[in-house]
């Protein structure tokens, strides 16, 4: 099977603007997806709104097109009640960050077994290029006419403080690399958090003056900066995190997490469900011997 | 055994956003006159895939097939 | 209309809250998922499913927020769970897009307000029914809804039933809707045994695999076959309107179709759809109309003026939405009075005066204060009417 068979084909060309980097993470997640040999009725996807959201409706799997940051949420309850299923969540900056953002640190902390795709543009571009949380400070946006104020989010940091289990971060420049970013978080059981630094050459690109969208990609490439091996937990080292507080003229980028802890579903199964239902059955056999 | 390989673009899907192009690393593919992508120089081709993987319309593939 | 309660099975009564009764019923219907956010009146729910839920092999959840809460509860329910969450107010103002989403989208969920004083944070632990309306058009958007209510313990078990069933043949959000009083009140229920109350399983699509299946393209009678999320068919859901696959789409046409399916729906199955209890309407001169707590103080004060020769009768609305207007425009034909008793500036009300015949002879018996309504307010106000003072 080739990545595209996962595509609802008779949607193509797909609505997002010429050069926008998104194609290329679609692109990546199906090559993920394909050699993992997933079923696609085991697939759910669930996204939010935005330029982002809108990925899900080319893929042939399960998909939800929810609201704007509550993708997290209603993927957590499909987790909950199916939890044989993979669970892929896409997001944009906005979405994750912003208006989800609660949802992003709260399924973070609880390690439930799915993969949230930051899919971070750096701006709204949907409605038409306003600053995002992960807008630098000083750039422009429609609504930022005269350069934000604040600092962006750093979503590794804002993950790994949040208890993500995987973390990573990758570009499309580097499109390879993230296909297989993307099969690692998927396969890992625990919260995934991939952030994919993404091109909008439409509204970013243009407000800040960061050319078309093979130069917005020249400058990952040539930004990029690989993060070391993981120590003996699965954590980068201090040098890498610090290299991740770098200037915005340097991405970190690779795998700055991966640790195994307790799931979610796993851990509530075993924790409470089981312990409660024999409890239930023993107490139900009791009774039965006063009849 | 023999292996046909080509690059094939669907003209339908392509924007014409030349990343294809730009990071094509023997300056296989081209731009045509319409701003859509095509295969100009195949012989150049390394068949890194570097342009399927990147192409953000999904419209390049590159096509391995075995034959015995 | 129910049947009137049959005597009672001591062995199986039980002495419990309300919110207590909602987490009973819910289990007793099926519900295997909740997930909610703590939250005054209505905490009692999640505690008692925390500890329940699981003992049934089921999840209990407590989300970041009611938001997250109701999103879980819809995700949950399209992969084939039924859901609940309970909140009150605040968190059901919070709720409101992900309602219409559900609405949208036609996933079956039931939502427990427990009604508290408001606007706002206003009064946590009083009594009020200021949420009537805000169930109803609380979404933006047009749509229909189911609102269930009720006054005691014994119909409140059978309405949260209902609620899970309604929500399932109708493809739509149910939502109980409870005031403080029910909510935290305890009185005695009589507990179905298991199967003495209908339940209706989710309508599923016999659609083979392979072939195409139209999960958004209604039948005759407007219900929806489904597919769970993680079957056979895979399709999209989105709370864009969309088209018989779930695919946006913003063709007049189809904009058109969907917007009054989801309208008419219920609409037209109000017969289906109303449950309330009557009493001596045959020669009632006053009707006093009533839902949840007040509708106590309601019949109290029916019974009492009854004993004294006033020919006064009740109906007790335990369906607001959609609001039952024909069978309170036949009950109230043959009305010198009606006084609707409810605890805000008039919700019920006004659905009452646009049903009836005469609506200048609807009046509101109502309370604001956090306080429950009482017998004698409600007889003050008869009183007026009839020109006798108070």
């Amino acid at each position: 099977m080739a990545a595209t068979d996962f595509l609802r084909k008779r949607f193509m060309p797909h609505i997002w603007c010429p050069g926008c980097g998104h194609g290329i993470i679609m692109r990546a997640l199906l090559t993920a997806i394909e050699k993992l040999d997933i079923e696609k009725n085991d697939i759910v996807m669930a996204s939010g709104i935005g330029c982002s959201a809108r990925m899900l409706g080319y893929i042939d799997v399960h998909t939800m097109h929810t609201l704007h940051g509550r993708a997290l949420a209603f993927a957590t309850g499909v987790k909950m009640a199916r939890p044989d299923l993979t669970v892929v969540v896409p997001m944009g900056d906005g979405d994750a960050l912003a208006i989800g953002g609660n949802h992003f640190i709260h399924a973070a902390r609880r390690n439930i077994d799915m993969t949230a795709i930051v899919m971070n543009n750096s701006t709204y571009g949907m409605t038409g290029g306003q600053y995002s949380p992960t807008t630098g400070c000083g750039e422009y946006g429609t609504t930022a006419p005269y350069g934000t104020v604040v600092q962006p989010f750093d979503t590794v940091e804002l993950a790994t403080a949040a208890g993500a289990s995987f973390i990573a971060r990758t570009t499309t420049y580097h499109a390879r690399e993230m296909a297989r970013i993307l099969a690692d978080a998927i396969r890992h059981p625990g919260f995934s958090v991939v952030e994919v630094l993404t091109q909008c050459p439409t509204y970013y690109g243009r407000k800040n003056e960061k050319g078309d969208a093979v130069e917005m990609m020249e400058r990952f490439r040539d930004c990029a900066v690989p993060v070391g091996p993981l120590d003996d937990n699965g954590r980068a080292t201090a040098a890498d995190v610090e290299a991740a507080d770098a200037s915005v003229e340097t991405i970190p980028i690779g795998v700055f997490r991966k640790e195994v802890r307790a799931e979610y579903c796993d851990a509530y199964r075993r924790q409470v469900i089981e312990p409660a239902v024999a409890a239930a059955s023993a107490a139900a056999d009791a009774a039965g011997g006063d009849r | 055994m023999s292996t046909s390989r080509r690059i094939e673009v669907n003209p339908d899907w392509c924007k014409g956003c030349n990343v294809c192009v730009a990071f094509c690393p023997k300056q296989v593919l081209a731009l045509d006159e319409r701003g859509k992508a095509y295969v100009a120089n195949i012989d150049a081709c390394i068949w890194c895939r570097e342009c399927e993987l990147r192409c953000p319309d999904l419209a390049v593939t590159v096509v391995v097939e075995r034959a015995s | 209309m129910n049947a009137s309660a049959q005597k009672p099975d001591r062995t199986r009564v039980r002495f419990l809250q309300g919110n207590e009764v909602c987490a009973e019923a819910a289990l007793y219907a099926g519900m295997r998922y909740f997930a909610g956010y703590p939250i005054t009146p209505s905490t009692e729910i999640a505690e008692r499913l925390a500890e329940r839920l699981p003992q049934v092999g089921g999840s209990f959840m407590q989300m970041e927020d009611e938001i997250g809460s109701i999103c879980a509860v819809i995700g949950a329910s399209l992969a084939g769970t039924k859901s609940m969450t309970a909140t009150s107010g605040p968190g059901f103002s919070l709720m409101q897009e992900a309602i219409g989403y559900a609405v949208m989208a036609e996933i079956p969920c039931v939502i427990v307000d427990v009604q508290r004083g408001g606007p706002s944070t206003g009064l946590p632990t009083h009594a009020s029914q200021g949420d009537v309306m805000q169930v109803r058009y609380g979404t933006h958007g047009d749509h229909s809804i189911v609102c269930l209510t009720a006054s005691n313990h014994q119909d409140l078990f059978g309405i949260v039933v209902d609620a899970f069933n309604f929500s399932e043949i109708f493809r739509t959000p149910a939502v109980v809707l409870i005031d403080e009083v029910v909510g935290h009140m305890r009185e005695a229920v009589d507990v179905p045994a298991p199967g003495e109350l209908d339940l209706t399983e989710r309508l599923l699509t016999d659609v083979p695999r392979d072939v195409d299946y139209h999960p958004y393209a209604p039948r005759e009678d407007d219900r929806l076959p489904m597919s769970n999320f993680g079957g056979v068919h895979r399709y999209n859901v989105t709370g864009l309107v969309h088209d018989m696959w779930g695919f946006p789409s913003e063709k007049p046409t189809i904009v058109n179709d969907l917007i009054h399916h989801l309208y008419l729906k219920l609409e037209n199955r109000k017969r289906m759809l109303t449950r309330w209890r009557e009493w001596s309407l045959d020669d009632a001169e006053i009707v006093l109309i009533s839902y949840g707590s007040s509708a106590r103080s309601a019949r109290h004060i029916m019974e009492n003026r009854r004993s004294v020769g006033v020919p006064i009768g009740m109906i007790e609305l335990q369906t607001l939405w959609p609001f039952p207007s024909e069978l309170i425009r036949a009950r109230c034909r043959n009305a010198e009075y009606v006084v609707v008793v409810e605890m805000n500036m008039g919700q019920i009300v006004h659905e009452v005066k646009r049903a009836v015949d005469r609506p200048e002879r609807v009046f509101l018996s109502n309370r604001v204060d956090g306080e429950m309504i009482t017998p004698t307010d409600i007889k003050h106000l008869i009183r007026v009417i009839q020109g006798k003072g108070v």
